[in-house]
């Protein structure tokens, strides 16, 4: 017996209307290729350039509550402000974040990386500084590298003291792309 | 007590596992014409009650057993005799569920399926109300009540 694709998509639309859903994820097609994004009721919890991440869900769970659920309801908001921004016209997210399960320093300097605005860089010293820790910067490279929430948490804005782009999880080509787009370089 | 518990998986594949053959139980019990609300209804209510689920054991026969449920209270409501109502579930031969599903026979299909959900697969009361749709009260109810009924059979064999 197979359950249709129009049952399985009731269902789901169902269990995300009653709210039953902790943490609410879907692939998304976006300019950039494939993003699977996850969302629990504190916000945005992850996302990721590997539509295949399914076993990162799994530790989402362990904060956010074991009834995991793809629908296309719950990221809805994600999609449409990823469509405005890749369209460039969204220089702000307005999405609430769920930094749950981050250690203190991490939540720190993820809070100052939120602050670097649209078209601008910044570099790892300064972020570094801006924490009060100026030496950290290897520290905050490596915060940068484990963002569960690139794009919408900037760590593409964040490059080298010499200005070059050291490194991206999701490729150096996308992270030239999206400074780019929002003018950073030309 | 079991010795090792499996964790709880996460509810996508909880019900990729398990919803194609709850639909087919469903189907076969009540047409395919009623199957598909009956299925959503089956995994509503096993969401409403997974977040507090201890462990994994047995997670095929507690959904087949809320898929018996639903139709108990479907048939319920068009007013079908109870002694045409489908017999719960016989989970997988050799669990620990098979005594209880055999000792609980008797019992009027309320009770067992709370003294089942109690006693077979350690659920508390939260969660068997979830399964059973009433109250933490009432399924605190049914299942001493059923427990009872039990005590008294026994003893008057």
């Amino acid at each position: 017996m197979t359950v249709s694709s129009d049952l399985d998509r009731r269902f789901r639309a169902a269990a995300s209307t009653l709210e039953l859903v902790d943490v609410s994820y879907d692939v998304l097609e976006t300019e950039i290729g494939p993003l699977l994004a996850a969302v629990t009721d504190h916000g945005l919890a992850f996302l990721s350039f590997d539509a295949h991440a399914d076993e990162r869900l799994e530790s989402l769970a362990t904060f956010a509550g074991s009834r995991v659920l793809r629908t296309t309801r719950g990221v809805e908001l994600v999609r449409r402000e990823l469509d405005e921004y890749f369209g460039g016209r969204r220089t702000i997210f307005d999405l609430s974040l769920d930094l749950r399960g981050l250690p203190q320093f991490t939540v720190s300097v993820l809070g100052e990386l939120a602050k670097v605005p649209y078209g601008r860089t910044a570099t790892y010293r300064d972020l570094a500084e801006r924490v009060g820790n100026p030496k950290a910067s290897r520290a905050v490279g490596t915060v940068m590298n484990r963002n569960r929430i690139p794009i919408i948490l900037p760590c593409h804005r964040i490059v080298g003291t010499s200005g070059s782009l050291v490194g991206y999880a999701g490729g150096l080509e996308l992270k030239e792309k999206l400074l780019r787009l929002e003018g950073a370089i030309l | 007590m079991t010795a090792v518990a499996t964790s709880v998986p996460i509810f996508e594949v909880f019900y990729d596992e398990h919803k194609h053959e709850v639909l087919g139980y469903l189907r076969k019990r009540a047409g395919a014409d009623r199957a598909d609300d009956l299925f959503q209804e089956t995994f509503l209510r096993a969401l409403r009650a997974y977040d507090r689920l201890q462990h994994a054991d047995h997670l095929r026969a507690w959904v087949l057993t809320i898929a018996s449920r639903v139709l108990i209270d479907a048939f319920r409501r068009d007013g079908t005799p109870t002694s045409e109502l489908p017999e719960l579930e016989s989970p997988e031969p050799d669990s620990p569920l098979e005594s209880i599903s055999d000792l609980t026979a008797s019992l009027p299909p309320k009770e067992r399926a709370a003294v089942t959900l109690r006693y077979g697969f350690d659920l508390d009361y939260a969660q068997i109300a979830a399964v059973l749709c009433s109250t933490e009260d009432a399924a605190r109810q049914a299942t001493s009540s059923g427990v009872r009924r039990l005590r008294k059979e026994r003893s008057s064999r």
